[in-house]
């Protein structure tokens, strides 16, 4: 949509409701815009002019709440002299004034029109121009109104966004290097004691195995029938065993 | 007493986190509870203290021709084992990122020229971004598999390190870690449901849960679900229930144990679900109120209103007005205006392991303090994960180490070591790009049938084959008490019934719906589209369902054929 367009048809229900707003086109293409309240400035230019106009668009109220000040001429003024500042920062463009930056168009939105004209008030400059100078200090130019990128929009002007924070080392190889380690050391650590557990256990039994013979005949003999107490899978369990058992506390 | 208390706290441990990733629905649940979950606990209780063997001994000490259950619950507890680390290795990396500022799926990395952000971050939302593509760095069709990542790769080996280290010493040491990863995720949780329930919109969620909906109730989806969500909370079919009992006292009076076990997951999954719904409820009213914030700033600006003019209260009244004044110009912007709905918002359910991961990170990030929100959750996630590993684990290892000719050989470590090793390198199939799309065969095939049917021959084998008064002479001898009504009428008759319907239900839906679909990510579109599964993939889908559902009557087949040579042996003989 070209800004041409755009002025002549954007709707304001306040304007347009009163009957405010005239707009007229001349007969080479030029076109002029005519407020009767609350105008700053109606300008005549040829059509390719409005291709160096941008539109900007300001939040107070979003940003500032209940400290929301009134968008007034004095505010407008500022405005101007923050575009000319960034203007005269560009090379070969040191001559820029505030009277060369027209607003137009402003709306309860609160939003309107810009463009900055040459010293000879015949042309105006380059939308390239002025994208780029407003880019480069966008920041002042929001510190100065209290607002942000998103509450004080330039269209056609994308903002230049803060890259995020990336340390060196991603932290989380940092904690995640931590807890391998850790879980690394406690592996081997109840690996290796559990080792020496069965050394242990097999120097024991050694020693035992006389005596454990033993022990196996002495039951084999008695009563005759071969019956083994600790198995207890899947055979008959003596509830009476079974009562000795729970006398002891459980673990 | 500890193992009693490990088999106490291991079956709740499942209920949160299932319970965490789908959303619950109260009546169907405590009716299936109630009806199929406590008959079939107690039963699956009672073999385990009768026979004082794992799974494949018990079965086939109840019947010979039933080693075959066994041998088929092993196999679905190793492949659970095998993709359920994966969720682990997940919560770990979320768990690991949760230490920046500002969380990293709060924001949308910017694109190359720093004037926007990342073109798949604008049209998804950031969660869903990180998630797509910076964890699972998603390929868009399972076709595709890529490479394996090496960051959940590492999360992975992570996580099977930990498992191996929590089940090195056997279960008496599982059971102190159990006691610790089954009593800290109810710490959080009550810190969560006090923060969950001072969020502001929480009580939409709130009553959303709470309000039954008639239409959802008719339908049978939702009594599949609920009872299929009891299988795997309850960890009915796995074999780990009975290889857990079998450590028990022979006096032990496993009834009481299965109802207050019951009774516990039930009154855990209610809690669980308030505070799962009142952090929902938050996620519904902040996206519902960041979509009218957004449609009062198009009318703003489009038709130059005044800052602050639109609210939401008269924001209908207005938008009649602009219709009817300014009709050419509105209904150039009509298309971008979006209807929101809360209802709509509280609707959008995700299933499975999205909703754990995407629709709580979007919920904690708008939280005050986020990092420690999101810690707390992640850790949480991490302890039941890994009890839940362990149950499984639990599960195929106690028949391993039963068997004499294993353990003969091997000692307890190195068994245990080859499992998880095994595990792992297979489980790094779902790291690839296309791994997401193979852990959902895995999640939605490998468990959910077989365990029917394994659940379905364990009650028929045991009133039938092993005979009902047989069994209840046993139990009666065993723990002194004899065996109530109710339990025999279900054993026999009502839920044997029960899951003979949900099977027909599950493949006439299959029948009906004719090829199987799944959900791929789309990156250029930022959305989910339904596609096909290429024929391999039904094969493999295939394979895993026969794979452990043939070892039933395989087993059956194999002790046919060994008694036939027996006695061809003593005829001969003879």
């Amino acid at each position: 949509m070209s800004p041409s367009r755009k002025i002549l048809w954007a709707p304001n229900p306040s304007f347009l409701e009163a009957g405010k707003s005239t707009i007229k086109v001349l007969a080479d293409g030029r076109f002029s815009v005519w407020h009767r309240k609350g105008v700053t400035m109606s300008w005549m230019g040829p059509r390719e002019d409005a291709e160096n106009a941008f539109k900007v668009r300001l939040s107070l109220r979003t940003a500032l709440g209940d400290k929301a000040y009134a968008w007034d001429t004095n505010e407008e003024y500022l405005f101007k002299a923050m575009v000319a500042f960034s203007m005269r920062r560009v090379p070969n463009r040191e001559g820029t004034e505030i009277s060369h930056v027209l607003l137009c168009n402003v709306t309860q939105r609160v939003s309107f029109w810009f463009v900055v004209t040459d010293p000879s008030r015949n042309h105006t400059l380059p939308a390239v121009e002025v994208q780029s100078a407003i880019r480069m200090n966008r920041n002042r130019i929001n510190n100065a109104f209290f607002l942000n990128d998103q509450t004080l929009e330039f269209l056609r002007i994308p903002a230049t966004l803060a890259p995020p924070t990336d340390p060196s080392v991603p932290i989380w190889i940092i904690i995640f290097g931590v807890i391998f380690c850790i879980v690394i050391v406690a592996t081997m650590l109840l690996i290796l004691s559990g080792i020496r557990q069965h050394r242990r256990k097999n120097k024991g039994p050694s020693e035992m195995e006389d005596t454990e013979d033993k022990w196996e005949n002495t039951v084999k003999i008695e009563n005759g029938i071969p019956c083994d107490p600790l198995d207890m899978k899947g055979g008959h369990v003596n509830d009476a065993f079974v009562t000795e058992d729970e006398r002891l506390t459980p673990l | 007493m500890k193992v009693q208390a490990v088999s106490h706290l291991r079956f709740y441990i499942k209920v949160l986190k299932e319970q965490m990733m789908k959303g619950s629905f109260l009546v169907p649940y405590i009716i299936m509870l109630t009806v199929e979950g406590m008959p079939l606990l107690y039963l699956e209780l009672a073999v385990g203290q009768r026979m004082r063997q794992g799974s494949i001994g018990a079965w086939r000490t109840i019947n010979p021709y039933l080693s075959g259950v066994g041998v088929a619950s092993v196999v679905v507890s190793f492949f659970l084992s095998m993709y359920y680390n994966v969720i682990n290795a997940w919560a770990f990396w979320y768990l690991f990122h949760s230490f920046q500022d500002p969380l990293p799926w709060s924001v949308c990395p910017l694109n190359g020229n720093r004037t926007g952000y990342d073109e798949e971050c604008e049209k998804a939302s950031s969660t869903q971004y990180f998630w797509y593509r910076k964890t699972l760095n998603i390929s868009p069709s399972i076709q595709e598999s890529g490479a394996v990542q090496w960051e959940p790769a590492l999360c992975l080996i992570l996580a099977w390190l930990l498992v191996y280290l929590c089940i090195l010493r056997g279960t008496e040491s599982t059971g102190k870690v159990v006691y610790f990863t089954a009593l800290l995720p109810y710490c959080v949780l009550i810190v969560y449901l006090v923060r969950g329930l001072t969020l502001h919109g929480a009580t939409n969620g709130l009553a959303y849960m709470f309000t039954p909906k008639m239409e959802q109730l008719a339908n049978p989806k939702a009594w599949i679900n609920a009872a299929t969500q009891i299988f795997f909370s309850l960890g009915l079919g796995f074999g780990s229930l009975i290889a857990f009992a079998s450590y028990n006292e022979p006096s032990n009076n496993c009834q009481k144990h299965a109802v207050i076990v019951s009774i516990i997951n039930s009154s855990t999954s209610i809690f669980a679900s308030v505070v799962t719904f009142s952090i929902y409820g938050f996620k519904a009213t902040f996206n519902y109120e960041s979509c009218l914030n957004k449609v009062i700033l198009l009318l703003t600006n489009s038709f130059d209103l005044e800052d602050g003019f639109l609210t939401v209260s008269n924001l209908e009244e207005v938008k009649s007005y602009l219709a009817s004044a300014y009709p050419s110009k509105y209904s150039e912007v009509f298309p971008q205006i979006k209807n929101c709905s809360l209802e709509s918002e509280l609707e959008t359910a995700v299933q499975g392991t999205g909703l754990a991961f995407i629709v709580y990170t979007e919920a904690i990030k708008n939280m005050e303090v986020s990092q420690l929100w999101s810690v707390l959750y992640f850790f949480m996630l991490l302890m039941l994960g890994i009890g839940s590993m362990l149950g499984n684990t639990a599960a195929i290892l106690t028949p391993l180490t039963d068997s004499k000719v294993i353990s003969s050989y091997l000692p307890k470590e190195a068994i245990s070591g080859l499992v998880c090793l095994v595990s792992c390198a297979i489980g790094l199939v779902f790291t690839m790009e296309a791994g997401n799309y193979w852990f959902d065969i895995f999640n939605d095939y490998a468990a959910t049938l077989p365990l029917l049917l394994i659940v379905l021959v364990e009650a028929a084998a045991v009133c039938y084959l092993y005979g009902l008064r047989r069994f209840e002479s046993d139990l009666k001898a065993m723990t002194g008490h004899a065996l109530n009504w109710y339990w025999k009428a279900m054993w026999g008759g009502v839920s044997p019934l029960l899951i003979i319907s949900l099977f027909v239900f599950y493949l006439s839906d299959y029948i009906i719906t004719g090829t199987l679909q799944y959900q791929a990510w789309d990156a250029s579109q930022g959305q989910l589209v339904t596609k096909d599964y290429p024929p391999y993939a039904l094969a493999i889908i295939g394979l895993l369902v026969a794979s452990s559902t043939m070892c039933i009557p395989l087993g059956a087949l194999g002790t046919f054929i060994v008694r036939r040579l027996k006695r061809r042996d003593t005829a001969s003989v003879a």
